[in-house]
């Protein structure tokens, strides 16, 4: 059976929208990557729209030249040890929360929930001078405890729901098998909560990799700024050189995008893992 | 019995101790990073101080009487809501367009889906630097466009406070319309496909089935959709940051730049408490109020 193709107002007006956008999302990358193989007068003499005239390279190897990998450096640091304080630690807590039955069970995580709401910005000036005390201020050591403990509640959220639908037999039959609680974490949980990490390590890894006011506030020195700071560097020194700070952003996006490629459909289903209703 | 009895008792004490045991380390971080941050908050907005000095002076209340009064916190929290008005009234439908397009078109459109997602694969911060360079008037790419149609060139939309802030706005939609595409995306998809069928097999066209069967099976998405967008642009802040400032002449300015800016540029800790504080008690009431006239909805 054939479809009827009916031209209609409402397929034109949706058609239109649909190419506008595309220009609309593409455009700005496309000015960023074209941009970031010109010469520094190139936008000024030969137009923005233009392609650049040659495989013009010194931007990029200037940015690879630069203290650029000592923010990469840093980034990596920070995400990785957040990451995998945040998985245990959720990890640990969806246990009992979804498992147990205890007074304090639903209070508590009430609680937790709670705390996805709160505005990291009313806490800046609290954790900044926490920060002093503790001697961690403008070190890489300081991003590490904001960032686990923000991106916790939501990530205890979401894996909690994830094990309440593991099977209760699988427990059972352990505790019967003489599993103690620990050991049924261990062997039976932990190993069924896979997928679930997995789709946490990608929403938290995006999140902490481009987190920008913390960064802001508890470092100061290049040697331990993360990468969005880098950004904010590069700016200073080279303000009006446009095709170089496009090449630094081009960097910046790069992980992502190579993300994107390798696993399209995983990326997707790990950043939108943060729009659950609270 | 009795033994029963010790066995439960014993059962629901070791059950307790390893309850404590996995919940020690999360609320470790909760209480240090989050709870004693908030408390400490209220605290520090009761001073003055300039966050250096070891000698906080007692304030009283004097912090939140200026708060009452300042025009700048004010403006920043009438610009928070201009965002988020605008954010739902642009995001939500083009995003809902996007992904209808999407869902109905199927895997020919793959290649749409991929560019239309790629703003999303940017931090905020390289966003806000990529337009304020594509604002730039002498090498931004909107300059450039007006001099294609004739214009002048030279367009300054940051620099001018009338315009600045639905520039801004434009890059938010810009960023954000992927998250709530995709969003909608897995909604549709979620539609049982004989509702999809059923109403082509019964003569409706696409338009028809969007309005008439889609989108109203579709309520509860919408509705946390504008909740999660509702959340995000109150505490909004990097984005603005890098592009504007606050600026020009607090045009963009928004609650989160204005406590910035006076705990950490001007050092005013004590007042930069209070902002932060008010802040914390304009979202939390303004996220119950939504929270309460959605769900009193739903039950009637």
């Amino acid at each position: 059976m054939k479809t009827r193709k009916k031209i209609t107002v409402g397929k034109v007006i949706v058609a239109i929208l649909a190419l506008v956008w595309l220009v609309i999302a593409g455009g700005p990358f496309y000015f960023m990557v074209t941009s970031a193989f010109k010469e520094q007068f190139e936008i000024l003499t030969a137009g923005v729209f233009a392609l650049p005239e040659g495989l013009y390279l010194d931007n990029f190897i200037g940015v690879i030249k630069s203290e650029f990998y000592r923010y990469l450096l840093n980034s990596t640091f920070v995400v990785a040890v957040s990451l995998v304080l945040i998985l245990v630690t959720s990890l640990c807590a969806a246990y009992p929360f979804s498992r147990f039955k205890f007074k304090l069970n639903k209070p508590l995580f009430g609680l937790v929930v709670a705390a996805m709401a709160v505005p990291i910005h009313v806490t800046l000036i609290p954790v900044f001078q926490l920060t002093q005390k503790i001697h961690l201020y403008d070190t890489i050591f300081a991003l590490i405890g904001p960032y686990t403990a923000f991106n916790l509640p939501i990530s205890v959220f979401i894996l909690t729901t994830f094990m309440a639908d593991i099977p209760k037999e699988l427990e059972e039959s352990a505790e019967i098998d003489g599993c103690g609680k620990y050991r049924t974490f261990i062997h039976v949980i932990a190993p069924l909560s896979k997928p679930g990490l997995a789709t946490l390590a990608i929403y938290n890894a995006v999140n902490m990799w481009n987190e920008f006011s913390f960064a802001l506030v508890l470092t100061q020195s290049a040697k331990s700024r993360t990468l969005p700071l880098s950004i904010w560097e590069f700016q200073g020194q080279y303000n009006s050189n446009v095709p170089m700070i496009m090449a630094v952003l081009t960097f910046c996006a790069l992980p992502m995008i190579a993300a994107f490629a390798v696993g399209q459909d995983k990326l997707i289903k790990g950043m939108m893992a943060g729009a659950v209703k609270g | 019995m009795q033994t029963i009895n010790t066995l439960y008792n014993q059962r629901k004490r070791s059950t307790l101790i390893a309850a404590t045991i996995f919940l020690i380390p999360v609320f470790f971080f909760i209480l240090i990073f989050i709870l004693y941050p908030i408390v400490n908050s209220f605290w520090l907005s009761l001073h003055d101080w300039n966050g250096i000095s070891s000698d906080k002076i007692f304030y009283g209340l004097e912090n939140w009487k200026t708060l009452a009064t300042d025009t700048v916190f004010y403006k920043s929290f009438v610009n928070n809501i201009i965002i988020v008005v605008l954010s739902i009234a642009i995001q939500l439908p083009i995003a809902m367009a996007l992904a209808f397009l999407l869902d109905t078109g199927g895997k020919k459109l793959n290649f749409l889906k991929m560019v239309y997602f790629l703003p999303m694969l940017m931090s905020s911060v390289a966003v806000g630097f990529l337009f304020k360079y594509t604002y730039d008037p002498q090498f931004g790419l909107i300059s450039a466009i007006s001099e294609l149609f004739g214009g002048e060139g030279m367009v300054d939309l940051l620099g001018n406070p009338k315009i600045a802030i639905y520039a801004v706005i434009s890059v938010i939609c810009w960023q954000y319309i992927p998250f709530y595409m995709v969003y909608f995306l897995a909604a549709f998809s979620a539609l049982p496909e004989e509702m999809y069928e059923a109403s082509i097999i019964d003569g409706a066209t696409y338009g028809q089935y969007f309005w008439k069967v889609a989108l109203p099976s579709m309520k509860g998405s919408v509705k946390s959709a504008a909740v999660l967008s509702l959340v995000g642009s109150l505490k909004y802040f990097d984005l603005i940051y890098v592009m504007t400032q606050g600026g020009p002449n607090g045009a963009t300015e928004l609650m989160a730049t204005y406590m910035y800016k006076n705990a950490f540029q001007t050092m005013k800790m004590g007042y930069g408490s209070t902002v932060a504080s008010g802040m914390f008690i304009v979202i939390t009431v303004i996220s119950l109020l939504t929270l309460r006239v959605l769900n009193g909805k739903e039950e009637a």
